[in-house]
């Protein structure tokens, strides 16, 4: 921590030009998530707009609508289906004083079972001629956890989000960027839901609750570049390892490229890979009851990889035209991702043997439809 | 290792003198404001994207742009 605001105040002592607000813009997205007996969907909306030249205002709201009849939701509660909404309200105000652009932040995610709170606060300016930019932000969140079904059920977790980063023009053609992210967490940390299952007899096993660390720590590093190509097109790539005291190693590499047709017509497309060992304290299937200290069976804790292919498409319209809009666009995105487990089996298929089930793997599918207005 | 950046940074403080001058001038950052080239260009899009990880990954953090929330229980 001492550290970190001795590189804080070092980083913003140098010289440097004024930064820019964001841009005024407003957002109407569409989301819909489909897979692996999970659906998950509903608007989103974003708008921003600033007050003078010093002052910009956002706010966000989201939903999620949930239908989910996951593995995890019929190994525990049998062939069932569950629903539920999450509503997620955010605010910010940036603020433009000659070198420096501060941002606070507001956020509150509610679930009929989860309630979410966080502060942020962030700071970035421009340095050595604009060829760099520094940013620091700092997030504190506070959550409660409650179980739907248990009015007598609630608890507390904390998280606190430390955020480096530094914007890096490297040629007229290349920019690249470095992001640092520290990340603790303390209180009950595990879902209040889930299971692990333990062997009973030889054929058979038994489910008991899942037992979690009450502290967490996380380190994430990621390195990302665009590429400005001859005849206006851009490749990016990004590259990100993460470690935690839980013992889950973590990596993922992307790679894009985005080429604009005539003046109107943006098309993007991506690969992305994924992959991350388990946590210490996790086994699809313990031996036997209680028999270790701390005790998962959350296949995002377990070692696994993913894939995603996608693309995007965009129109932009009404550019340049005068009035109060200065540009519009209406934007189709899809991603398409493929889950592969290692060591996490379909516990749904009882007639088979503890443990010699097979590995469990799904496919999911993401829409996003947007329009996006400039003004 | 902040204690070495710190050093670092000490040190490039002290040897520019503030008056680092640009390699890339700024009349030639055209390609770099092409909106092709903006790290994060649909902010809800990608804040969106990141809370979809998120919610299916052990890792997190160092995502770039704005993330959602937790909705993860």
């Amino acid at each position: 921590m001492r550290g970190f605001l001795i590189l804080f105040f070092l980083l913003f002592s140098f010289a440097s030009k004024a930064a820019v607000l964001p841009e005024d813009r407003a957002d109407v997205l569409f989301h819909s998530y489909s897979g692996g007996g999970i659906d998950i969907s509903g608007p989103a909306v974003l708008v921003r707009k600033s007050v003078g030249d010093s002052v910009s205002l956002s706010a966000k709201h989201y939903i999620d609508t949930i239908s989910s009849a996951s593995i995890d939701v019929e190994v525990i509660l049998g062939a069932s289906t569950y629903e539920e909404e999450r509503v997620e309200n955010s605010f910010s105000i940036d603020l433009l004083n000659e070198k420096t652009l501060m941002s606070l932040g507001y956020t509150n995610s509610e679930e009929n079972d989860f309630s979410a709170d966080t502060f942020s606060f962030g700071i970035s300016q421009d340095m050595f001629g604009d060829l760099t930019t520094a940013s620091l932000s700092y997030a504190h969140g506070s959550n409660v956890v409650g179980k739907t079904g248990d009015a007598s059920f609630s608890e507390i977790s904390k998280s606190d989000s430390f955020n480096l980063g530094l914007t890096q023009i490297i040629t007229k053609n290349l920019i690249m960027s470095a992001s640092l992210a520290t990340i603790t967490d303390s209180g009950f940390l595990n879902n209040p839901y889930r299971k692990v299952r333990y062997i009973d007899t030889p054929t058979t096993f038994l489910l008991e609750n899942e037992i979690y660390p009450s502290t967490r720590t996380s380190n994430a590093v990621a390195i990302r570049g665009r590429y400005f190509l001859p005849y206006r097109a851009a490749l990016h790539a990004e590259y990100r390892i993460f470690k935690d005291s839980w013992g889950i190693d973590g990596t993922n590499l992307e790679f894009g490229y985005t080429h604009p047709f005539s003046d109107d017509w943006i098309v993007e497309a991506h690969f992305r890979t994924y992959s991350q060992t388990r946590a210490d304290f996790y086994s699809d299937l313990f031996p036997y009851s209680n028999a270790q200290n701390f005790l998962a069976r959350d296949k995002e804790l377990s070692t696994f990889n993913n894939s995603t292919i996608g693309f995007g498409i965009s129109y932009e319209f009404a550019k340049g035209e005068g009035g109060t809009i200065n540009k519009a666009s209406v934007n189709f995105k899809y991603d398409y991702i493929q889950f592969n487990y290692e060591d996490f089996r379909d516990a749904r298929q009882t007639s088979l043997t503890p443990g010699t089930e097979p590995l469990y793997q799904f496919d999911a599918n993401i829409i996003q439809l947007f329009v996006s207005v400039w003004f | 290792m902040l204690s070495k950046l710190f050093v670092s940074l000490l040190l490039l403080k002290t040897l520019t003198g503030c008056s680092l001058e640009p390699w890339v001038k700024p009349y030639e950052r055209s390609n770099l404001s092409d909106p092709i080239m903006s790290f994060s260009p649909d902010p809800l899009s990608q804040g969106y994207i990141h809370h979809v990880y998120q919610a299916r990954e052990g890792a997190r953090g160092a995502e770039g742009g704005s993330g959602g929330g937790c909705g993860c229980n």
